[in-house]
């Protein structure tokens, strides 16, 4: 039996404590915006926070989290949008979007770690998290964006249009 | 949901969720407005909807405007560009437009109302942007005519603009809400002249994609769908291509918590099905299963080698295009150059596994697809089951990528319909990672050969290249074989796509398939043959001590389009002028009616370690759609382009893929991410009617680009990839 707190609310389980967070997050919760990629750690798209830190949801068992809290995606907007929400929105990071969840859990831990994040730091909290429709670019400019308040140098990104 | 209950002119809808009779109720509240195409589901039938002005186009009272899209959404933006296309010919207000797919289902019933769904070889806006320019001047035009008539004056005395009919001469107004359901009523004009391109004020600018919020936000996509009783299946498939099941011992797994079901797929796979996903991840890894190998046996990347180098000498070769007589020039006084290249399988690794979920039940099949081709799903699950085409609805989903992996190829919807037709509930499958690399239907292995000739002035006179390989059509497209043959191996060497001028030129094809399965790669065969094309060009600017930039210059005399893309690459990357420590690369390719020259920076360390530090990319598609997205798909390109070149190889082993998962078929990674500078240099009309595609041509110039900036670096000559096998040398730079 362990008790752990997701998204704010209380969970007790009892029972298939080996099965991975993540599983327990979209199977049982119906939390699908945390996503499964590879299951082994490898790509970042489970992201989830645990104890406010990023951690991989596939490779987390449920028994490891016994009075841990965890935050998802869906929580991440409970009080409005998060300032990197609207980053990726004005700067229109998503293309397929399935990994999009795990790259914002990812950048939102390294904000509460590190509010003012250099390139450098950007880069090595993010070369965990796989993008294969290429949003690189413009997730380095969204999270410095809304580190910074403004559009990093060189981004090249889209401005919104009200014909 | 009985396709033939719709109405057969006049498209039933009814938006918003609610329980259908006898139908699958979704679990979910409603999420956003776009919540009916997000969640996939429609209601029953009711008959026509009295909103549609045409099959494309329905105005709700309050202006609410759904514009229908028949290709699909993967990324690439076409939620967005598709109906941009319609709305600026439609003059609504952007703002109250929602897009919504069009049912594959209702497609066939209604004799192909919304066209062709195939959502491939970057088509969609240049294989439609005509009939939905169309479609959105029709609907104006009747709005306008409707209005007219209430006020009795002529039509073309009133003009529309945001959703709004406008008597110019009296200031009357009407809005498209108030007017649309009679206006539906009215005959649909057959010819309707559109706007010049000066005109546009929605085509070509960085309008905000309308599915990024809730992407930003985590809600619902593609595999997200849940349904009331939904079960959850993986699948172990017989791991050597060639192979099939031999047995397997359920019984090993059935008293499992939570497995349901054990069964057989053919003789090609086992799947496990159970209450949740990982319930049965768990059974299917302790399942026992024996497989025969058969074909497979002996097969790996080496003999398959050995047969397609075989193959580069046969004579059974399909010629792609001839000029001149390159034999009698090749064989005369000339200074030759020859090469021999080759590139490995590629995996397309969408970042979302092969997954849908289906729900077959009482001789109908119901099916939620995040597929590149909606009616190709359709027609797959139809032939799997063994039942009529009209017995199936497909729900399309947004894609968690396709690659061209989810388009023709739609062995995972098959596999999903014939897992549920053995299972009384709607099954979710999703492969794990490893079978997603392991069961691919990967970018060909191929091997070339080219041999050119100078003549005494120095003249490059002859040009032959053979390549060697897989048909992709062979499997997944036998109707466009021409005699047997897929000429379509050997594009970016052909008429179209290839815009170097020699007076002697021949390229061939010799067909050598294999059990390993092949298929659509972002760019496809332009890929590997731009490669091969333009890596030996830059051999061959360098056997003459010339510059690989003016060299191609002097091959393009007659082609300006091109001539001026590589003009403006070279321009904008300040070719010949790199910094200290900084080697520069260039390649062009034409393909999908664009042209596309990207020249990349890109240093060597003094232990031989690669860094591409910039890419500068120049397309012109002849008319962009949606500036952003168009970059978007660039920098896409290049990402995409820059793993591959870097990392991507798929090898076999006894018949079987020996790479697994991201650890060992490895993505480029945010830290690797060069810059990316992309230029639009769009030439509308002045080289071409039609229009050029975006999705594939930014990835085929990015392999030689950065294996010519190596040479520049190292003066090693890249003629296999990936650059991960080879060690580079000390870069002697600048």
């Amino acid at each position: 039996m362990v008790e752990l707190i997701i998204n704010g609310d209380v969970h007790r389980v009892d029972g298939a404590l080996d099965t991975p967070l993540l599983w327990y997050l979209r199977d049982e919760l119906g939390l699908t915006g945390t996503r499964f990629g590879c299951g082994a750690g490898l790509c970042g798209c489970c992201t989830v926070h645990v104890n406010n830190t990023a951690t991989r949801s596939c490779s987390i068992t449920l028994g490891d989290l016994n009075g841990s809290s965890v935050t998802t995606i869906e929580q991440l907007s409970a009080n409005g949008l998060h300032p990197l929400q609207q980053a990726w929105i004005d700067l229109q990071v998503p293309q397929c979007g399935y990994c999009q969840s795990g790259q914002i859990m990812q950048a939102a831990a390294l904000l509460l770690e590190n509010p003012k994040p250099s390139d450098a730091d950007i880069d090595a909290a993010m070369s965990g998290n796989i993008c294969r429709c290429g949003t690189y670019p413009r997730i380095r400019a969204a999270i410095k964006r809304a580190a910074y308040g403004q559009i990093s140098q060189g981004a090249r990104v889209g401005r919104p249009v009200t014909p | 949901m009985n396709a033939n209950s719709i109405a057969p002119t006049r498209r039933a809808f009814a938006f918003g969720i609610s329980a259908a009779a006898g139908g699958i109720i979704l679990a979910l509240p409603p999420i956003s407005s776009f919540a009916a195409q997000l969640v996939g589901l429609r209601d029953e039938p009711q008959g026509r909807d009295p909103s549609e002005i045409t099959a494309w186009i329905s105005i709700e009272a309050d202006d609410t405007t759904i514009i229908r899209v028949a290709r699909s959404e993967m990324g690439q933006g076409n939620f967005t560009t598709l109906p941009m296309l319609v709305a600026e010919e439609l003059e609504c207000d952007w703002r109250l437009v929602r897009p919504e797919y069009a049912d594959p289902a209702e497609n066939i019933a209604r004799d192909h109302a919304w066209g062709d769904m195939v959502t491939a070889a970057s088509i969609s806006i240049r294989g439609s942007q005509s009939y939905l320019r169309k479609a959105g001047a029709q609907a104006r035009h009747m709005l306008i005519e409707e209005a007219a008539e209430r006020w009795h004056v002529p039509p073309d005395e009133c003009s529309a603009r945001d959703s709004v009919v406008t008597h110019d001469a009296t200031g009357r107004t009407i809005r498209y809400g108030q007017i649309a359901e009679a206006a539906g009523r009215r005959s649909i004009p057959a010819d309707v002249p559109l706007k010049p391109p000066e005109g546009w004020r929605l085509i070509g600018r960085p309008v905000h994609r309308v599915d990024v919020s809730d992407k930003a936000l985590g809600r619902p996509i593609s595999s997200d769908v849940r349904l009331p009783d939904m079960l959850y299946a993986t699948v172990s498939a017989c791991p050597a291509f060639g192979g099939r099941l031999k047995s397997f011992d359920a019984s090993k797994v059935m008293n499992m918590p939570g497995v349901r079901y054990v069964v057989a797929v053919q003789d090609t796979a086992v799947a496990v099905v159970a209450d949740s996903w990982w319930q049965a991840k768990k059974a299917c890894d302790a399942l026992p299963i024996a497989w025969d190998p058969a074909d497979g046996k002996g097969l790996s990347t080496e003999t398959i080698r050995e047969t397609f180098s075989r193959g580069l000498d046969a004579s059974d070769v399909a010629i792609g295009r001839r000029i001149g007589d390159v034999d009698k020039v090749l064989s005369g006084d000339v200074t030759i150059v020859r090469a021999d290249y080759e590139v490995p399988y590629l995996a397309h690794t969408t970042m979302e596994p092969m997954t849908c979920t289906a729900h077959v039940t009482g001789g109908r099949a119901e099916v939620w697809a995040p597929t590149q081709n909606g009616e190709g799903t359709l027609r797959n699950v139809a032939a799997a089951l063994g039942i009529d085409p009209s017995k199936v609805t497909v729900h399309k989903r947004h894609l968690g990528g396709g690659f061209g992996r989810r388009g023709l190829a739609q062995d995972w919807a098959r596999m999903a319909a014939l897992i549920a037709k053995q299972v009384d509930r709607p099954v979710k499958m999703i492969w794990t990672r490893e079978e997603d690399i392991q069961h691919d239907y990967y970018r060909p292995m191929v091997l070339a050969r080219q041999v050119a000739g100078f003549d005494a002035a120095g003249r490059l006179i002859g040009w032959r290249v053979r390549v060697c390989g897989s048909s992709i059509l062979v499997d997944l497209s036998p109707d466009r074989l021409v005699n047997g043959q897929d000429i379509e191996m050997t594009n970016a060497f052909l008429d179209e796509d290839m815009a170097y001028d020699v007076a002697n030129f021949e390229v061939g094809y010799v067909m050598r398939n294999t059990p390993v399965p092949v298929g659509f790669w972002r760019g496809v065969n332009h890929s590997q043959n731009g490669y091969f094309r333009e890596s030996f060009v830059d051999e061959l600017a360098h056997s003459r001590g010339q510059d690989p930039y003016l060299f191609r210059r002097g091959l393009l005399a007659k082609g300006p389009r091109s001539l001026a893309v590589l003009d403006e690459a070279a321009r904008r990357a300040n070719w010949g002028q790199a910094p200290k420590g900084i080697s520069q690369g260039i390649a062009l390719v034409e393909c999908y009616n664009s042209v596309t020259a990207q020249v990349v920076d890109i240093s060597v360390s003094d232990t031989g370690e690669l860094a591409v530090r910039r890419v500068i990319c120049v397309i012109d598609a002849g008319h962009i759609v949606n500036s952003s997205i168009v970059e978007a798909q660039m920098e896409g390109a290049v990402v995409y382009g820059l793993g591959a070149v870097l990392y991507g190889q798929i090898t076999l082993h006894e018949g079987r893929v020996q790479q697994s998962n991201f650890h060992d078929y490895r993505a480029l990674r945010m830290n690797e991410m060069p810059q990316v500078e992309t230029y639009l240099l769009s030439s509308g009309s002045k080289y071409s009617q039609e229009w050029g595609g975006v999705g594939e041509p930014g990835t085929p110039p990015l392999a030689p680009a950065i294996a010519n900036a190596v040479f520049a670096a190292t003066g090693q000559r890249i003629r296999t990839l990936p650059l991960a096998n080879h060690e580079l040398r000390h870069g002697h730079g600048k």
